[in-house]
């Protein structure tokens, strides 16, 4: 749902990022995408190609995306489990004391540039 | 083959709009003004319940609002015809939420130095506003009947950042399956620390409540900045 504007906070952050290094143009920008960051991968990419190519820097440039998987831990009985698949309860002691440990990553891995 | 170069970013998107929303704190902090964010789903009573809790308030704190939608100025209009305190629309331009920086924006286009308490009227929807801190000291959020209960599990992002929970058009709840300690349950589930005030907008029900939550965390906010309030009512 909010796919357009993260991709405008992307295009914002490689823009500056490629200034910086007198890059003139970006071929591949790798995202890190956590599996809870309620960013869903499709919406992104289908977003990306819209707004990049109006961007003579991004013209053509690729959205790759990594998944991170979504990892909780319960405090009760140190336990690491699957967020995706048991939500907020441990499926060891059943506790309802945990919290993410990663997963909700949205952010720019790095940028590719051809040469 | 061609040679590539890879820039490492490792870069947070949202990392420059919390650094934005941290300063808009400060600023706030300095010139002792709270500002609330309040969010909901469309059509949740948010407008209605504003003006109901100004109209309690506006002897007390000097008070303005800013609106912010996709489209129109229907809010505001309605907000400054009901309340007589000074109101604001931003347009988002189709986004779905404010960030800290459009925040700021609207808080520029405000008469300087004319408000304790400035309320922004975030765009109508539970997921998006979520993920953005606009700057404001605190957020509410209201939840309504006819929504039903389990919001809070199928959200849980929004009730998790919320401080206070209102649970707005409770004067249907006998025509709806609405069960309200288990919508207290599930909201403590994902915040324990979130307050939660039943009210109804249209009766006025509860929004006394409200309106104290509001003043008291106001006051808090502003420290010894308060004396000049007294002196301004005195």
């Amino acid at each position: 749902m909010h796919e357009l504007g993260i991709v405008f906070y992307i295009i914002r952050d490689v823009k500056a990022a490629a200034e910086e290094n007198g890059v003139e143009h970006v071929d591949t920008v790798v995202m890190n995408i956590g599996e809870v960051s309620t960013v869903v991968p499709e919406y992104l990419t289908d977003c990306w190609r819209w707004a990049a190519d109006k961007e003579p820097m991004l013209q053509g440039c690729e959205l790759r995306i990594n998944t991170i998987p979504a990892v909780s831990y319960c405090e009760k009985c140190n336990t690491e489990f699957e967020t995706v698949r048991y939500g907020k309860t441990c499926p060891k002691c059943q506790s309802g004391k945990t919290y993410l440990l990663r997963g909700n990553e949205v952010e720019i891995k790095e940028i590719v540039i051809k040469q | 083959m061609q040679e590539v170069k890879i820039i490492e970013i490792k870069k947070s998107i949202f990392a420059d709009n919390d650094k934005d929303a941290d300063a808009l704190r400060k600023d706030l902090k300095d010139k002792g003004v709270f500002l609330l964010n309040l969010m909901s789903s469309p059509g949740s009573g948010k407008t209605t319940t504003l003006i109901r809790t100004i109209n309690l308030l506006k002897d007390k704190l000097r008070i303005a609002v800013m609106e912010a939608d996709i489209d129109s100025d229907v809010d505001a209009i309605k907000i400054k015809e009901g309340t007589g305190v000074e109101s604001i629309q931003l347009h988002t331009g189709g986004m779905c939420h404010l960030d800290a920086e459009m925040t700021r924006q609207g808080l520029d286009n405000l008469v300087p130095g004319a408000a304790d308490l400035v309320i922004l009227e975030n765009v109508g929807n539970l997921v998006c506003p979520a993920e953005f801190d606009t700057g404001a000291v605190k957020n509410a959020m209201i939840l309504s009947v006819p929504e039903g209960h389990d919001k809070p599990l199928k959200y849980p992002l929004m009730f998790s950042i919320c401080d206070l929970v209102l649970i707005n058009k409770i004067d249907v709840m006998p025509y709806f399956d609405f069960d309200l300690d288990k919508c207290r349950e599930y909201v403590h589930m994902r915040n324990p620390k979130a307050s939660v005030i039943p009210i109804c907008a249209r009766t006025g029900e509860g929004v006394d409540a409200f309106a104290q939550w509001l003043l008291d965390q106001t006051e808090a906010w502003r420290g010894n900045k308060n004396d000049q309030l007294i002196t301004l009512y005195a």
